[in-house]
């Protein structure tokens, strides 16, 4: 059912943990859905630093959330916002369709935690433009957004 | 995963079980040399016809009903479906109304809410919060338009037991026909159709170290039900299709064998899963053992884990070689976890963090220490990354 990728992923996650002096922390999902994740992180001169994650879910959502905090790392803010989630599904070697939603989290909780820093610091969060994978037609991975 | 212990450890048999060698010893022949058509005339095919009429009077002698009264099928989804369907059809005329209860396999809840399509009307019975139906509340839900009452024997996720008996009495004291689905139940509860006063009855060979795609429904004589599957005249008419003849030979043997000694199994069954949820209990804080907790099937352990999510714990235990189950959403691909678990009252969090371990003829004491040994490392990896676990839950690292 998952490729290799998403297992070695998943039973070896790196970044795993809170990051107590966080300059942005983003969290997604509810205790309802089964799916909550956690991204910290660390900017420094709109670059990000360290990235961590805590998740409460699935062995996707476990990668998914562990791939992004790793892809993020090194990367301006806006290049972490322009992480999408078909490049986390990618660099999973891809998800089973039922899992797909768990790298749309991912990709939210990234974005929720620049915004967190963003508010942190003054500036205007950036908006979400429709989602790619369903263009805003309802791909049943937003359930926020009815 | 190469760098961890691969033995396998199966601790899923409530999914399915092996098939004990007493069994496949008894189907051989039918594959070969047995290989009629147990409906030809000539006498060559008087062999099949043989093993199929001697498995009708295993099934039979199991649970006290008469050879007549069992009819073969593909297994216990389709002994669902046919009591549910078949006697909904066969009794519209005196009414469309069916009781059943909410933790049902989803062979009677599908079922049931398909009917509901077709105009007829269902009772979900609640449960406690140890999974059992009160006897009284199906009283309740008779009305003069019943039908059918259908409560499981035992449940699959959490093995509570049912009592079937009372189920059965209250039913027949309103003239209502009494269906159970006893598919988890055979070999673990001593059944007798005429005590429990039963008259559809499902059941299902691989459940108890028989074949797959062989089961029966058990019909008293004289219920009034249609037929689901229509054709030739196997089955005195009732089903259709050539008989799985090795397959019906090898469920015959196989609840012979489950049947013979269930006290002495049952003991010995416990013994072994109260030891692994007694340790289990004993190693992982903030753990809730779901089901009842003497009404329950001996193999039957289910667990809560808070903070953590089931089809992950599931993952971690098969890449040390365990097999397990869970009744979280995560791992058949919907949003909502176990009907089960949420019927009991647990809160989503928990239901998502289920773990069912059941227990069999092949688990050995080293089996149980084995889980022993590698739960709590399991759960204690997931509650390392889970943003819901407290730092009074978190388990020690061994290294």
């Amino acid at each position: 059912m998952y490729t290799e990728k998403v297992i070695t992923e998943f039973t070896n996650p790196q970044y795993v943990g809170e990051l107590a002096d966080a300059d942005g922390v983003g969290e997604v999902g509810s205790p309802t859905c089964g799916d909550i994740m956690r991204i910290y992180l660390k900017v420094e001169e709109d670059r990000i630093v360290d990235a961590r994650f805590q998740t409460f879910g699935c062995a996707a959502a476990i990668a998914s959330s562990s791939m992004a905090t790793r892809m993020i790392r090194d990367l301006s803010l806006s290049e972490a916002w322009d992480l999408s989630n078909a490049d986390v599904v990618d660099a999973l070697g891809g998800l089973p369709a039922g899992k797909v939603h768990c790298s749309v989290l991912a990709r939210d909780a990234v974005r929720a935690a620049i915004n967190d820093y963003r508010t942190r610091r003054g500036l205007e969060p950036w908006e979400a433009g429709p989602c790619e994978c369903c263009g805003g037609a309802g791909c049943g991975s937003h359930p926020e957004n009815g | 995963m190469n760098d961890l212990d691969p033995r396998p450890v199966y601790m899923d048999h409530a999914a399915t079980t092996f098939m004990k060698p007493e069994v496949i010893a008894a189907m051989a022949p039918y594959f070969s040399e047995h290989f009629g058509n147990p409906s030809s005339l000539y006498r060559f095919a008087a062999e099949s016809r043989q093993g199929v009429e001697t498995a009708r009077r295993q099934v039979a002698a199991a649970i006290g009903a008469n050879p007549g009264e069992i009819n073969f099928c593909a297994g216990g989804s389709e002994a669902d479906n046919w009591a549910i369907k078949g006697v909904a059809l066969a009794n519209r005329e005196r009414g469309n109304h069916i009781v059943t209860s909410a933790i049902e396999h989803h062979a009677v809840l599908h079922t049931c809410e398909w009917l509901e399509r077709q105009g007829f009307s269902v009772t979900y019975l609640p449960v406690d919060e140890f999974g059992r139906v009160d006897p009284a509340d199906v009283e309740e839900a008779i009305t003069d338009r019943t039908t059918l009452v259908s409560v499981m024997a035992a449940n699959n996720e959490i093995g509570t037991i049912q009592p079937v008996a009372e189920i059965g009495r209250v039913a027949h004291d309103h003239g209502v026909l009494f269906h159970t689905d006893a598919v988890q139940a055979v070999g673990a509860v001593p059944i007798d159709v005429e005590r429990m006063e039963i008259d559809l009855l499902s059941l299902s060979g691989h459940k108890f170290y028989g074949p797959k795609g062989a089961g029966a429904l058990y019909i008293r004589e004289g219920t009034r039900i249609e037929s689901l599957i229509h054709g030739g005249g196997q089955e005195r008419g009732r089903r259709a299709g050539t008989e799985n003849v090795p397959g019906i030979v090898g469920f015959g043997r196989a609840i012979e064998l489950a049947t013979a000694d269930i006290e002495g199994h049952n003991r010995c069954i416990a013994a072994m899963r109260d030891r692994l949820v007694r340790g289990i209990l004993a190693s992982i804080p903030d753990t809730r053992v779901n089901g009842h907790p003497k009404e329950r099937l001996a193999n039957n352990a289910n667990f809560s884990f808070r903070y953590v999510e089931g089809e992950s714990i599931l993952l971690l235990l098969d890449a040390h070689g365990i097999c397990a189950s869970t009744g979280s959403a995560c791992s058949s691909g919907s949003s909502e976890p176990s009907h089960v678990l949420l019927a009991i009252g647990l809160p989503h969090e928990e239901a998502h963090g289920s773990l069912r371990l059941t227990l069999g003829d092949a688990n050995t004491e080293d089996d149980v220490d084995y889980v022993l040994e590698v739960l709590p490392e399991v759960i204690g990896r997931l509650r390392k990354i889970s943003p819901l676990t407290p730092s009074c839950a978190r388990i020690p690292e061994v290294d």
